[in-house]
């Protein structure tokens, strides 16, 4: 028996399932907030060990999410692929150069022999965390503010700069979501020293270090979505598919899907929680409330992009060229095969969540550090 | 229309794809092979409860660490790059090509990174069982991801299980076990993960015999010595096995790849198997190409039409068949190919037309014939053929393909006798007598990565010049960026990778140097 699923719920499914992954990208980024702080957080050699040794453990996680990501964007909606890597060239190899030299750094850095010593995978772990998420930042923040291509008929991308992506970098929108990533990641990052290491004066530095990369954060964070909200937003006719810009569009998204709303405002206020009980009452379990909080409100930022009647990656060079979730999709056959597949995905997250549970349960300590076990 | 352009762009993006695959290449089949090595040893120190055995899984653990992550890394720049450089082709195809990477990352990238920090970190975490378990799922995770991969890859040779649709200007999925079970891509799995195990044995056994050579971790070197030898001959008459198979599905399915790797020029019944040749280009050309001929060879005869055929007197189609026609062979000329493949793609422009014009009936009716199995057959299948100029732009370079082949080949069946007498040795109790085999076990080493970037170039010189066959040529395919852009990343991403390959190979050799923590 066949399902009968109508196509336009489908895309509807992948473009959750897609803001579902980003969220998590973004919560596992925290490994690349730890890595933008290697040289400034840690008072000795020791204490770097374990912060390189916490993030480490957890690297392949972010590393496969951005791959699945990727992979989840290639089949769902090929258009995105084909007219955002292909167009935006210089960004995407960026983000990807950033990539590579963090996957061999932490296997590296600690072996005899490695050529280029130590500090030089440890700066490559430094460029990654910091680059890294302020560049998917930046790439993210387009899906707001626009990006400069056009489509021919058969849906092939003309980039209109010859930047190819780099001037997104010239927009203070972009900018400010690329640092509001940056530093979202950091505090991630640092409540998750705290969480899973146990050195009094690294967790006491991370706490003092967490006043201030949280409010550069909240500062960014703030500017975006205040300029967001307020801004035109790319909208489509879903008669017509003619894409035009509509005042407070993301505004209205929002106040239009009350859902997403306190999806959003749910994740903000955990972001604040899980920041606040670390700050002022010293808890050690803050990451979880801001990693979740950071799931809940990127989720319902992706939602804003792409759904009700959104262009999810829209051209300021030419409005119809835009991306929708409808015009960009897959057809309805790939999106309902890769839909059962995609069933496993609780599976999955159950698997990874005994898995991290069984690694975690003891802290790490500068005992195990001097161990021989397989120590980065 | 899909718009040509500049070889230059195409040449530099080719050479950029090429130059991560090979890359990627040096990394993953280590990968692939000593996981379940890993695997197989732990659970024999699990069963035994021998320390010894712990040890030396820990000691090829460490040296499985080093290797995974390198490729790893350049893996995802092989993924984004059908983005950033292909990306004409990342839409043409990415409602069936996108569904394999997907499912990749979905079902076998995260059980493979979420059991590789068990493995990693947790021996004193975990009860002994479920270390077991992790290394397992490791290996089957490491194989599973080559399998979507590879899936992926097998629709580029054989196009199956799915229909163009004018609309998107796309190909669509109609089946998903077509894809899956694509026979290009059965073969090609088999044949690739075998490939794996058997680099993966000669590493282990090369290694070990280091060790015999320095009269030191002796118990360490003949453990490693029996496991490898069991698993790589069991690999390399797999590799020998699937090799053959993957041969006669390219007779069918590349027959123009099929004739340039054997350099046969002229279709015949009877037809021969050069086992060993070398070639010389001729006066006499094929087109605007130069022909090649044998300086010599050393033939099987037969052999070919036995092996495509099923029997000597069948034909096997020569490259001037497939170029020119051969109508008592019921072989189409390219040339005719060209011709209906231009049919098909005016008919794309006619839709398009009618569609901006509002002419529904008319695009309606063109949308139809996309549909009709007879359209199909006779003009769209040859749609690629309609951006070629001349009828030899479909023979790959038939020196490549020849050569990379037959050195492949001859390493195959040199492998085979390589382990064969590696267990011969170790049972007779000889290993330490014969210490010239333990020499020419430690410089095989490098040989199975010279037959697997050979089968590379192979499988993928040799289906110039298409990106899909018969579908889309590499030119149509390809981003439309500056080449200026793509030859300065060509440089950062050689630069690099070359630096990370040096401080691999270093820390590797460091680590064989020091053996096994005691």
């Amino acid at each position: 028996m066949t399902l009968m699923i109508s196509h336009i719920f489908l895309q509807h499914y992948w473009w959750i399932i897609i803001s579902l992954l980003a969220s998590l990208l973004v919560f596992l980024m925290f490994v690349q907030g730890g890595q933008s702080m290697i040289f400034s957080l840690p008072k000795n050699n020791l204490q770097k060990t374990m912060i390189v040794n916490a993030m480490g453990r957890k690297w392949e996680f972010t590393f496969t999410t951005l791959v699945t990501f990727g992979g989840a964007f290639f089949a769902s909606f090929p258009l995105f692929y084909s007219a955002s890597f292909g167009g935006a060239y210089w960004v995407w190899i960026a983000i990807l150069f950033s990539f590579i030299i963090q996957a061999i750094a932490y296997e590296y850095r600690s072996k005899p022999a490695n050529v280029f010593g130590q500090r030089t995978f440890d700066i490559f772990l430094f460029l990654n965390g910091s680059i890294g998420p302020f560049l998917i930042g930046v790439a993210v923040a387009t899906f707001f503010t626009g990006s400069q291509f056009s489509l021919n008929e058969m849906n092939q991308v003309k980039w209109a700069t010859p930047w190819h992506g780099l001037e997104a970098l010239l927009s203070g929108r972009n900018i400010a979501l690329g640092l509001a990533l940056l530093f979202l990641a950091r505090t991630n990052g640092l409540l998750y020293i705290i969480n899973s290491v146990d050195d009094k004066e690294l967790i006491d530095n991370s706490n003092r270090k967490l006043v201030m990369n949280s409010v550069a954060f909240l500062v960014f964070f703030l500017f975006f979505i205040v300029t967001l909200l307020l801004s035109k937003g790319f909208a489509f006719d879903k008669v017509t598919g003619i894409v035009n810009m509509e005042k407070y569009k993301y505004l209205h998204n929002l106040i239009q899907m009350p859902l997403v709303l306190i999806l959003f405002l749910a994740g903000v206020a955990g972001v604040l929680y899980g920041t606040g009980i670390t700050i002022f009452k010293e808890s050690r379990t803050g990451i979880w409330y801001c990693g979740t909080g950071t799931v809940l409100a990127v989720f319902a930022l992706f939602l804003t992009a792409g759904f009700n009647g959104t262009a999810f990656y829209p051209s300021a060079y030419d409005l119809n060229s835009s991306l929708t979730i409808e015009k960009a999709s897959s057809s309805q056959f790939t999106l309902k095969t890769m839909m059962y597949v995609s069933f496993l995905v609780p599976f999955v997250f159950a698997y990874i969540w005994y898995a991290w549970r069984s690694i975690n349960d003891k802290k790490i300590t500068a005992e195990e550090m001097k161990s021989e076990g397989h120590v980065y | 229309m899909i718009e040509n352009v500049d070889l230059t762009l195409v040449d530099w993006s080719r050479a950029q794809f090429a130059l991560t695959a090979i890359y990627h290449w040096l990394f993953v089949p280590l990968t692939l092979g000593l996981s379940f090595i890993i695997a197989m040893m732990e659970t024999i120190y699990v069963r035994t409860g021998n320390e010894e055995w712990k040890r030396i899984t820990r000691f090829w653990m460490t040296l499985f660490g080093i290797n995974f992550a390198i490729g790893i890394a350049t893996g995802i720049i092989l993924e984004f790059e059908f983005g950033t450089n292909w990306s004409n082709y990342s839409w043409f195809v990415g409602d069936i090509f996108g569904a394999p990477l997907a499912i990749e990352g979905i079902l076998a990238f995260f059980l493979e990174s979420t059991f590789v920090a068990v493995m990693f970190f947790g021996w004193n975490k975990v009860s002994k069982k479920f270390h077991l378990l992790s290394s397992w799922l490791v290996a089957i995770g490491a194989n599973l991801s080559a399998l979507w991969i590879l899936v992926a890859n097998g629709w580029m040779q054989n196009p199956v299980g799915m229909i163009f649709n004018p609309e998107t200007a796309r190909n669509e999925m109609v089946s998903f076990w077509q894809v899956l079970f694509n026979e290009v891509a059965v073969s090609k799995f088999l044949h690739t993960i075998s490939s794996g195990f058997l680099l993966a044995s000669m590493f282990v056994l090369g290694i070990s015999a280091y060790y015999l050579l320095r009269k030191r971790e002796d118990f360490l070197a003949k453990r490693s010595i029996l496991i490898a030898g069991i698993f790589g001959l069991f690999s390399s008459l797999l590799v020998a096995y699937t090799g053959d198979s993957s041969a006669r599905t390219l007779a069918k399915t590349q027959p123009v790849k099929f004739a340039a790797f054997e350099a046969l020029y002229e279709g015949r019944q009877n037809a021969g198997l050069v086992a060993i040749g070398v070639l010389k280009e001729s006066d006499r050309k094929l087109g605007e190409k130069a022909v090649n001929d044998f300086v010599f060879k050393v033939q099987i005869p037969g052999f070919l039409s036995v092996m495509t055929g099923g029997n000597k007197n069948a034909y096997v189609p020569g490259l001037y068949d497939l170029v020119n026609g051969n109508p008592s062979q019921g072989i189409m000329p390219v040339s005719e190919k060209i011709t209906r493949g231009r049919t098909a793609r005016d008919l794309l422009a006619e839709y398009k037309v009618a569609k901006q014009n509002n002419d529904l009936q008319k695009a309606g009716g063109i949308s139809g014939m996309f549909r009709d199995k007879k359209f199909i057959d006779d003009y769209f299948r040859y749609f690629g053929y309609s951006f070629l100029g001349k009828p030899e732009e479909v023979v790959p370079n038939v020196k490549v393909t020849f050569y990379t082949f037959h050195l492949m080949v001859m390493l195959g069946f040199y492998f085979i006798l390589v382990f064969a007498m590696a267990l011969f040795f170790l049972f007779r109790g000889t290993l330490f007598k014969n210490r010239w085999f333990l020499w020419v076990a430690l410089f095989s080493i490098l040989l199975p990565y010279v037959a697997g970037e050979m089968g590379w170039v192979l499988a993928e010189m040799g289906r110039q010049p298409w990106i899909i066959q018969d579908l889309m040529p590499a030119s149509a395919a390809v981003s439309q960026i500056g080449s200026g852009s793509v030859i300065t990343t060509f440089i950062l991403f050689a630069v690099l990778f070359t630096l990370l390959l040096i401080a691999e190979v270093s820390i590797m050799i460091r680590q064989i140097k020091l053996g096994p923590k005691h």
